[in-house]
């Protein structure tokens, strides 16, 4: 690695930051951005040749601060408003517990539920995660020029509208943070639908989420909320090697080669199961029991050997603070590994208001060809196709269609 | 300290009419309960005592007046307030307890002091 590479990436890790207690003592995103950009641009070209100073995130933020006070000043001549400048030169307090609030509040800001999903999605890529405004449109499938315009709107808004910089009290805080929870997760989405062959960037984003998750546990280590994601994204990208095949085609998970799965993820995300049940109240959180189950598939060393009884219960437990259709579908195909397949059809054939979805008609026709009921199968299968899916996944019923 | 203007839109109707003295109390209990961020607001009349004023032909033209708008939407403006609030989250709190808020809808927008 080159001196400038190794510089880049410490500025990228030291940005969000930097930018965060920039926000603060301007109170003004747009500039804090400027003046960071400024400060970025100046370390990458003198440290690679003067060297890297003793505190890095000290000198951007001195440099940018500087910067940023010209520029008020400059602005606000022989105004009231060189108050405000003047006060920024009073000497910000930086001790871990100041940046650490800092970067808090910058997260809830940027997943404010006053902006929209994309505009959080945006700001979080860019802002948290240090992206360019160039790399996220890349990632979200954007033209770059769009991307900018989604991004300034974004900003404008959150000075404009006064969308405040500040942690929410406690009893806004769950509902906060799920809404937090629900914009990382949809990153780390969105990265994992892209699939192989698609651009690097695009799938990148299942480790900026992971990312995301880590910088959040780090920032609130006691919110089951916060280690449930963490844990759940981890487990889920640990398949990350072995969900889709030669030909890009995705594997079931009873057909992958668990061989193929990250070790290291796995036990990580375990743990952070472990903690978060620790940390659990009476009510669980969803993400949490989510997880919980991921970790059920992944401690398994075969799909055989799978303690189904624990991922029943825990889908009895998820029913409890999250009762969908879907999740009693998925409650029912753990069942039918666990007591066969006439009980998991009995139970698949209660759940209403889902004759829309692919995949009831497809559980259904699994169950019917393993009861050996291959005419009810075949029916069941042309349901599922004529409700529309994916090519690859279309194509993998198609097989088990062959089989009827 | 930033002013807030909240707007009402429910369904389009005439406050004046005794059959809505009901809810009318409603808006002046949230007006008394929000008297200290509370900077003015009006009801308006319904949407049928509207008027459209354009000038097409530019600055100092002919002036066309016409009669509505009507919009297809059931919802229509029916009001504003007009708040002082620190910031978004005290306009969210104070604007989630005028009764338009589960009657329509509220839409709350800054409002540029020159």
């Amino acid at each position: 690695m080159t001196t400038g590479d190794a510089v880049a990436r410490l500025v990228r890790e030291e940005g969000p930051r930097v930018l965060a207690t920039l926000i603060r003592v301007t109170g003004n995103i747009e500039l804090a951005e400027d003046v960071m950009q400024d400060a970025v641009v100046r370390a990458l070209e003198t440290w690679p040749r003067d060297g890297v100073p003793g505190n890095p995130r000290g000198w951007l933020l001195v440099t940018a601060r500087h910067r940023a006070i010209d520029l008020v000043r400059r602005r606000a001549r022989g105004t009231a408003k060189e108050a405000e400048a003047m006060a920024m030169t009073d000497p910000p307090p930086e001790p871990v517990e100041v940046v650490r609030d800092d970067l808090l509040r910058l997260v809830f800001t940027c997943c404010h539920p006053a902006l929209s999903l994309e505009a959080q999605v945006a700001l979080a890529l860019r802002t948290l995660g240090g992206l360019s405004t160039a790399e996220v449109a890349r990632a979200l499938l954007v033209p770059e020029a769009t991307m900018a315009k989604r991004l300034t709107r974004a900003k404008r808004k959150i000075v404009q509208a006064r969308i405040p910089y500040r942690v929410p009290a406690a009893d806004e805080l769950p509902a906060r943070l799920a809404g937090v929870a629900a914009t990382i997760y949809l990153i780390f989405n969105e990265g994992y639908a892209a699939g192989a062959g698609a651009d690097l960037v695009r799938t990148a984003l299942t480790v900026e989420a992971v990312r995301l998750a880590r910088l959040l546990a780090e920032l609130m280590p006691d919110e089951p909320t916060v280690l449930g994601l963490l844990a759940l994204l981890l487990l889920q990208n640990s398949r990350r090697g072995a969900r889709l095949d030669a030909d890009g085609r995705p594997v079931l998970l009873a057909d992958q080669d668990r061989g193929r799965w990250n070790a290291v993820e796995i036990r990580e995300g375990v743990e952070r199961v472990g903690q978060a049940l620790r940390r659990t109240p009476d009510r669980p959180d969803a993400y949490v029991v989510q997880a919980a189950i991921a970790a059920c598939h992944a401690l398994a060393p075969s799909p055989a050997a799978t303690n189904w009884d624990a991922v029943v219960s825990w889908y009895d437990v998820l029913l409890t603070v999250q009762d969908t259709s879907v999740i009693r579908l998925n409650r029912a195909v753990a069942v039918a590994e666990r007591d066969g397949p006439a009980a998991g059809l009995t139970l698949v054939d209660a759940i209403s208001g889902l004759t829309a979805y692919p995949w009831w008609h497809a559980t259904r026709a699994e169950l019917l060809l393993r009861l050996g009921r291959g005419e009810e199968a075949r029916e069941a299968y042309g349901q599922a196709l004529a409700a529309g899916m994916s090519e690859p996944q279309a194509r993998h019923l198609r097989d088990r269609l062959a089989t009827c | 300290m930033p002013t807030y203007i909240a707007l009402t839109y429910t369904a389009d109707v005439d406050w004046t009419r005794p059959e809505y003295a009901e809810e009318t109390k409603e808006y002046i209990a949230f007006g008394q309960a929000a008297a200290d961020v509370l900077r003015g607001g009006h009801a308006l009349y319904p949407t049928a005592t509207a008027t459209t004023v354009r000038v097409p032909d530019g600055k100092g033209g002919e002036v066309v007046t016409s009669d509505g708008p009507y919009t297809e939407t059931k919802e229509a403006l029916t009001g504003f307030y007009l708040l002082e609030c620190a910031d978004l989250d005290e306009a969210v709190a104070v604007a989630a307890k005028i009764p338009a808020a589960w009657n329509g809808t509220v839409e709350i927008r800054p409002v540029i002091t020159f």
